[in-house]
């Protein structure tokens, strides 16, 4: 049993903020079989041809080609093309010269790139005691051997090992062509492909796998200068872009399997209750339908294909277990609303100052926000095959958290997680759907009754809708006081339902700590406020909730930089100009200053136009928005959004922009436009038409600008997502006078 | 048995009349081009081109489109890349990639019908197009460049 790192007890200081740490991680090494040795062994040599080599986990060469290993899924943020590219930058491969291939599960996988997460330390803090704590959550993470996408952590986990790991092939090969030539390794050069000899002579490096598979890997000391790149850090193309555009793409939902069958289901609404009885009689005789499954949660139709099987599945008349959570929405608001009491406090992040007397000076201001239930659906429904036959069984599916696939899968169906093959899948979207089970629970179940035969699971939009394990519902209680143009205290309190903490009991790792969701965007505050105090409390007994990109954040820094919003307006300072004074940290001012240079802002527009800006980090990455408005007659119309942020190192520069402008369309459209309210138990909103986010002609123009300042690389997958929202909702304000302090905005205001 | 062409092939095929479209091209003919997303002509996601229209395919019965010619996005550049497709991939507008090839389709209609189109015509078109992952600005500016491309006046 490995338990979590002893952080959580200990106080660290930052800046002038005492921080008391501590964030949910659950035991995950509990659940994991592998012996911590495991993490050193490289998967790939198990399955190697002959005459093939393996230099580690991420390489693989035979005689016939070259395949570079994906280990982080790809959801469309574009990692199944830049994690190759990285090894390819130091093994001197062009674009076209290997495969990919994603990775199956092993702890030799395991995610790096959470262990800043997991050290309670804030983000630009590199005191020693944060770098020690960062090194010991790495090596829990080493002996757990999680392999996870997600948290926006594919390119921190990576942006080391995959270039070490080309490296270590790269000088292998040219080992392998020194003793084969006889020509001293240092007089080798390598190019496209090839180790290429002084006198011009070029040995392929699939001429020399079985050579190389002798040679102990060659350890390599440095990696190149980013100065000496080839590819990374310059406009290139993504390597799945042409077969996207082709309409050759084979995601999940397009694999075909000879002698397979299609199945849709009819799952209970109350999520996680189980099934009653259900009548079949009306769908048996429907066209194409071969079978009528009884599942633990429902039903499945076995058909001849997927409308055949959709439209049966219909038909089914079921009996639900009715939910454990309340049933009708305005309950779940209610129980939010009395969750904050110490009985349910999870934790105080930070306390600086003296809140209570703080609040005393000066003027007082008030303020509760609301963030409701989103759903996440991906444009790809969740889908899946799977064969099960006496010996285990075998499943392609697109997945963040291959282990626990094949945990979920096994456990279904009584059989051992290493009975489970599984096959990883190129996703059309996740944005936390896929980290979540509930395709993979039921195709087992499904499969397992159909032995021998491949099932092909597609749920459909509606069933996906209902099943979707929904962001967190969280209200913000904020208090405040100004005084003589300064803000004298700020005090947040946050009540959510803990969305990281649910996943990881459903991952069978169940955390006694806080989550740690519940305190970004409320604890992770750069501003210079004498008394400030974060606290949150969990929220029990409501709808499952699970990670929706940018998780905490995308409610919490909707709550904080609203009420930091209206702080400053009480104060009668600019909203731009105050945040810069008031940042501490410099990179991060520099943020602030860039997008305001970017946007020239120059205080208030008039004529019904109205800027807005947010700040927020979250997973280490700080993003800086400013959101311009104008009233128009047929209501809010978003002119322009600019974005500054920072990386580290921007090493994939057009996605980079690609993925930025996604997350502000994402974190505006479901700010303006989307609910998932709950009525007898079930979600109310079934398909695009009621959670339509944003469309083309709500979509503004966005500029986005990396900077490159921050110490060490940072991911940019969820992190614009969380300033879009109050920067919209401050832009508002400023255009209209309104404070809108409750997503969806479109319910107390009309969008173009 | 119903008629059908695509992409220039004639199949004869053996379902109910009212299946959509969609199905008969994903499961029947095994053409995945076009994609399900909602199944109710909310998202344009299965777009696909009956006699030289963009048309929801999740909406279109077997029964309706017998004996029309139906066009993927596999074939609308005839062996080549369409200057939309180009386009697509010089502005590197997909992410997940799953809605674009409906986005395509849906721009090579609207580009027939306004050879070089404002915003506001491209907001208009592309609406009934969802892309969860947020490519709009992208798509725009590659409407704009395919519209150059093709010469649009």
């Amino acid at each position: 049993m490995r338990e979590m790192p002893d952080l959580s007890r200990r106080t660290f200081v930052f800046g002038s903020a005492a921080v008391a740490g501590g964030v949910a991680f659950g035991q995950y090494g509990q659940a994991q079989q592998a012996p911590s040795s495991a993490a050193a062994t490289n998967p790939l040599a198990a399955n190697l041809g002959p005459h093939s080599v393996t230099f580690n986990p991420w390489v693989e060469i035979s005689p016939d080609k070259i395949t570079l290993i994906a280990q982080h899924a790809d959801k469309g943020q574009g990692v199944g093309s830049i994690q190759p590219l990285m090894i390819a930058e130091e093994l001197d491969l062009e674009p076209g010269q290997f495969e990919i291939r994603f990775a199956g599960p092993s702890p030799a996988y395991f995610n790096t790139g959470f262990a800043h997460e997991l050290a309670p330390f804030m983000a630009p803090d590199r005191s020693p005691g944060a770098e020690k704590a960062r090194a010991t959550a790495l090596e829990w993470l080493r002996k757990a051997g999680l392999q996870m996408t997600g948290g926006s952590s594919a390119i921190p986990d990576t942006y080391e090992k995959l270039r070490m790991a080309g490296a270590v092939a790269r000088e292998t090969l040219k080992a392998a062509a020194a003793k084969r030539s006889g020509v001293a390794a240092a007089d080798l050069r390598t190019e496209a492909g090839n180790v290429i000899l002084p006198n011009g002579t070029k040995i392929p490096y699939v001429a020399l796998s079985a050579d190389a598979a002798k040679i102990t890997p060659v350890a390599v000391a440095k990696l190149r200068d980013p100065s000496q790149w080839r590819i990374l850090g310059k406009p290139m193309e993504r390597l799945d872009i042409r077969s996207k555009v082709t309409g050759e793409m084979k995601f999940g939902i397009d694999r075909t399997m000879d002698g397979m069958v299609y199945a849709a289901v009819k799952l209970n609404p109350n999520k996680g209750q189980p099934i009653k009885s259900y009548d079949a009689s009306k769908a048996q005789t429907m066209p194409g339908v071969r079978k009528i499954l009884k599942l633990s949660n429902g039903i499945a139709v076995i058909a001849t294909n997927s409308w055949y099987a959709m439209q049966a599945a219909e038909r089914v008349d079921c009996v639900w277990e009715p939910s454990t959570y309340p049933a009708e929405q305005a309950d779940h608001w209610k129980t939010v609303a009395s969750s904050f009491v110490p009985q349910f406090l999870a934790k105080e992040w930070r306390n600086d100052g003296n809140i209570d007397a703080g609040l005393k000076e000066g003027t007082l201001l008030e303020a509760e926000y609301r963030a409701p239930y989103v759903g996440h659906q991906p444009l790809e429904p969740l889908n899946g095959i799977g064969i099960v036959t006496d010996k285990g069984m075998e499943i392609w599916v697109g997945h963040q958290t291959p282990q626990s696939v094949q945990q979920i899968a096994a456990a279904a169906i009584g059989m051992k997680p290493e009975q489970v093959t599984f096959h990883n899948e190129w996703m059309g979207g996740s944005f936390g759907h896929r980290l979540e089970f509930e395709n993979v629970r039921v195709l087992a179940e499904i499969a397992n009754q159909m032995r021998g035969t491949p099932v092909k699971l597609i749920f459909s939009r509606e069933e996906d809708f209902l099943q979707d394990i929904p962001r967190q519902i969280a209200m913000g209680r904020y208090r405040g006081s100004v005084k003589d143009g300064k803000i004298i205290a700020a005090d947040a309190q946050v009540a959510a339902n803990a969305p990281f903490k649910e996943l990881l009991a459903r991952m069978g790792s169940p955390s006694k700590d806080p989550d740690g969701q519940l305190g970004v965007g409320i604890w992770n505050v750069y501003y210079d406020i004498p008394n400030y105090r974060a606290t949150s409390f969990e929220v029990l007994g409501l709808s499952p909730c699970t990670t929706w990109r940018a998780v905490g954040a995308s409610a919490n820094g909707f709550f904080t930089e609203s009420f930091i919003d209206e702080l400053i307006y009480a104060a009668g300072l600019d909203p731009l100009k105050a945040r810069i004074e008031m940042c501490k940290v410099p990179i991060y001012r520099k943020l602030l200053e860039t997008v305001g240079e970017m946007a020239d802002w120059k205080g208030p527009l008039g004529k019904g136009k109205g800027r807005g800006v947010a700040f927020v980090e979250a997973f280490g990455t700080a993003v800086a928005e400013i959101v311009e408005v104008t009233m128009t007659d047929a209501g809010i119309k978003i002119d322009k959004v600019w974005v500054a942020t920072d990386v580290g190192k921007v090493i994939d520069p057009v996605n980079f922009e690609n993925l930025v402008q996604g997350g502000v369309v994402w974190g505006l459209g479901h700010a303006m436009n989307c609910e998932l309210t709950y009525s007898k138990g079930a979600v109310q909103q079934t398909n695009y038409n009621h959670h339509e986010a944003m469309r083309m002609y709500q979509c503004p123009a966005i500029e986005v600008r990396g900077l490159e300042n921050d110490y060490t690389v940072r991911g940019i997958g969820e992190p614009p997502v969380p300033p879009a929202a109050p920067a919209l909702a401050n832009a508002i304000f400023a255009a209209t006078g309104k404070r809108i302090r409750e997503m969806p905005f479109n319910k107390f205001i009309d969008f173009v | 048995m119903l008629e059908l062409t695509v992409n220039g092939i004639k199949h004869q095929i053996n379902v109910v009349p009212e299946m959509p479209l969609l199905w008969v091209l994903r499961d029947e003919l095994g053409i995945t081009s076009p994609k399900y997303g909602c199944g109710i002509a909310q998202c344009g996601a299965c777009t696909v081109q009956i006699d030289g229209a963009a048309v929801r395919s999740c909406q279109a019965r077997m029964a309706d489109v017998a004996g029309k010619a139906v066009t993927t996005i596999e074939a609308v550049g005839n062996g080549k890349l369409h200057p939309v497709q180009e386009a697509w991939i010089e502005h590197q507008v997909p992410q997940c990639g799953y809605c674009q090839t409906g986005q395509m389709i849906q721009a090579i209609s609207l580009l027939k019908a306004v050879p070089k189109p404002t915003d506001e015509d491209i907001n208009q078109v592309m609406s009934g197009n969802l892309c969860r992952c947020g490519t709009y600005e992208r798509i725009r500016v590659a409407i704009h460049a395919a519209a150059e491309k093709m010469g649009g006046k």
